[in-house]
């Protein structure tokens, strides 16, 4: 029996073979690319190959007689070697690392044992630079903490700012922003999904995204006057109403958004490719998610149920109707369908911002902690000795401290700040989520394929001027 | 041509089935319950209580490939549709009336230069690229003798505009200013005053747009 198997395996591949070429000749033109036919084959002859024996091209007398030196084996035992892992560098100039992030990998071919990150290398220092500043200097830097989702930094801070101060935000502000924590959500994701499809391979989705993207940056300019550091919510309140118009457009902008979202699925979301690329890849636990402090998609993606907005609404969250998407595996499939689950929510709560808009003041009716409008200050004494007190020193902010969290598109954006009562902040500690899930990353991309850190790398949204400070 | 369809065949075939095996192992998990104002948005593979019909059209949809032609349809699309792209150098975008752009140095009508250095832009500005000195005129009015702004620091707040009182130093709406070197974008009073009366039209005309919110 044990004979009849042996014949049989070693015939197997002639047998195969003589089957093969008839039937490939018979049917495909991928045949004539794989033929093995024995055509030309260069074969030189011993006088040819002699002239090459030699050190060099053209040999003189003297150095005919000189023949290769013989390699001797000074052991007769083989020569242990030392086999290890490829220790590789990635970044931090690669077009996949979103930014400035380096990461120390080590390979066993091509599976990735260890990805260490390496990161520190946008640290501006702006959690001491802001203990130097007034709380009203202060505010520009939260737009440059995570640059692809201002406002939610900027609305984390203002919101520490009032709650130190016990001050109530008027109504009309709170939905303003609202209406542009949404805003910024829309443009956040647009970023991630875009960027996550065009780091594996899809590049349509990121174009097209984009479009919206840029007309989303028209909003915040016209709000604001810049289109991506905004520095337009303020402590008790936002620096200046909505220009006249500008809900009419965002309506308008609302009617079509929907069939972007729709053709991003139809590119993205069932393709063989794109599922092929993220179902299965880095799959977060709900218990690791958890115990590495993952919060907002990453958390959620895992299966659970955890959104700030619902869970402790700020600002007009608790009178919106939406719903927060969940997953269930944890990879990097449903993180995406997630996201995209969100942006439809965002417009939602957009929309029902637009129709729910009050009338009313944008900011305190408190000279001490905003400043006074312009025709105000032009025509009143105390207005303009409010002007110059807040621009000059700022106002002091009683002693305390606290620690206020929102939903930021990337998660859990916190602030901690104390106060001693001066006006400066005593301390601000900021919590910036893509922190969290870059340290998280070792573990979620362990025994991947090094295409797959790529997909996963993407969907961790990480911004590195939150993640270096 | 046919060996290689019939191997592409082969391979989605492979996959309906593994597809259609990994269904039964999601059962278990697809029968938990989620809380209002939450919704699970992971993939719903149809399990054999949604019906041969709901299995089979998932099937057939992954086996002919919908997805893939569907998406090259659309994106083949795109070629008919109006380029989202402006011709930039000719073309340029709008721009609101509260655009924050270089920084001029206004003037009154009647030539008379608006600073009166009361030295708040200096103070409040958060990157410190101001400085000012300043001087009481021969006349006896209080002027700058000095100032600059170094436009490598300034980070396009706005809080210099905010702070002015008689609207002297505006960020207006010029963003093409780009230069050779470093030394050019250390303005000093000279080249804010020249930038005020070169764009004094255009900075008027959004403020004036822009009065009733400010």
């Amino acid at each position: 029996m044990a004979a009849l198997g042996s014949l049989l395996r070693k015939a197997s591949p002639a047998v195969i073979n003589a089957c093969r070429k008839p039937l490939l000749a018979r049917t495909s033109p991928l045949y004539y690319a794989q033929q093995e036919r024995g055509g030309k084959v260069w074969t030189p002859d011993k006088d040819y190959l002699e002239k090459y024996l030699c050190p060099v091209a053209f040999p003189d007398e003297k150095q005919t007689d000189w023949v290769y030196p013989e390699i001797t084996v000074m052991d007769e035992h083989p020569l242990e070697k030392q086999v290890q892992n490829i220790t590789m560098n990635f970044g931090p100039q690669h077009p996949a690392a979103h930014g400035v992030l380096r990461m120390i990998m080590v390979l066993d071919g091509e599976t990735v044992e260890r990805c260490d990150p390496h990161i520190g290398l946008l640290h501006r220092g702006t959690e001491k630079l802001i203990e130097y500043k007034t709380y009203t200097q202060a505010l520009p830097y939260f737009d440059r903490l995570d640059y692809v989702s201002m406002m939610c930094s900027e609305q984390c801070y203002s919101m520490a700012v009032e709650k130190l101060l016990n001050i109530e935000v008027p109504e009309r502000a709170k939905w303003i922003r609202t209406m542009f924590a949404e805003i910024t959500r829309i443009l956040n994701h647009i970023m991630g999904i875009g960027t996550h499809a065009l780091d594996v391979g899809a590049m349509t989705p990121f174009f097209w995204l984009f479009e919206e993207r840029e007309k989303l940056m028209e909003f915040y300019e016209r709000v604001s006057g810049a289109r991506l550091h905004a520095a337009y919510v303020r402590p008790g309140g936002v620096a200046q109403d909505l220009p006249l118009g500008l809900m009419d457009d965002i309506y308008q902008w609302c009617q079509q958004f929907g069939q972007r979202i729709d053709e991003t699925d139809q590119l993205l979301t069932n393709n063989q490719i794109w599922k092929t690329r993220t179902i299965d890849v880095g799959i977060v636990s709900s218990e690791d998610a958890l115990n590495y402090g993952f919060s907002g998609v990453m958390l959620r993606g895992s299966g659970i149920e955890w959104d700030l907005r619902k869970v402790q609404p700020y600002d007009a969250y608790d009178k919106v109707e939406f719903d927060v998407p969940i997953g269930r595996k944890g990879d990097c499939w449903d993180r995406y369908l997630i996201r995209m689950e969100e942006m439809r929510q965002s417009l939602r709560i957009i929309l029902q911002c637009l129709n729910k808009m009050p009338t009313g003041e944008i900011k305190v009716d408190d000279n001490k902690v905003c400043p006074p409008s312009r025709a105000e200050m032009k025509n009143s004494m105390e207005a303009l000795i409010h002007h110059f007190k807040l621009f000059t020193e700022g106002y002091n902010v009683p002693p305390g401290s606290t620690y206020t969290a929102i939903e930021a598109p990337k998660g859990e954006f916190g602030v901690y700040l104390v106060s001693d009562g001066t006006n400066k902040p005593y301390r601000c500690k900021i919590k910036a989520p893509g922190f969290a899930h870059l340290a998280g990353l070792d573990h979620i991309s362990k025994r991947h394929m090094l295409a797959d850190i790529v997909a996963i790398i993407g969907t961790l949204d990480i911004v590195f001027g939150e993640v270096d400070r | 041509m046919a060996s290689m369809k019939l191997f592409s065949v082969c391979r989605s075939a492979q996959n309906v089935i593994w597809k259609s095996l990994r269904s039964t192992n999601v059962l278990i998990k697809q029968s938990r319950t989620i809380s209002a104002g939450y919704k699970d948005v992971s993939e719903k593979i149809p399990t054999p209580d949604d019906g041969m019909a709901e299995i089979s059209s998932y099937n057939l949809r992954e086996f002919f490939m919908s997805d893939l032609i569907g998406g090259v349809s659309l994106a083949v699309s795109g070629v008919l549709r109006e380029p989202a792209t402006i011709n930039y150098p000719f073309e340029k975008g709008p721009l609101s009336p509260r655009f924050r752009g270089e920084h001029a140095l206004r003037r009154y009508p009647s030539g008379e230069e608006r600073c009166i250095a009361c030295k708040l832009c200096e103070a409040i500005c958060p990157a410190q690229a101001i400085t000012i000195e300043a001087e009481p005129r021969a006349d006896g009015s209080r002027r700058t003798t000095r100032y600059d702004i170094d436009m490598t620091k300034c980070i396009y707040c706005g809080f210099c505009q905010e702070a002015c009182p008689v609207d002297a130093i505006v960020e207006g709406p010029n963003f093409e200013y780009s230069t050779e070197t470093r030394e050019e974008l250390l303005y000093n009073k000279e080249k804010l005053l020249e930038n005020g009366d070169k764009w004094e039209a255009e900075i008027a005309s959004n403020l004036q747009a822009d009065h009733l919110y400010r």
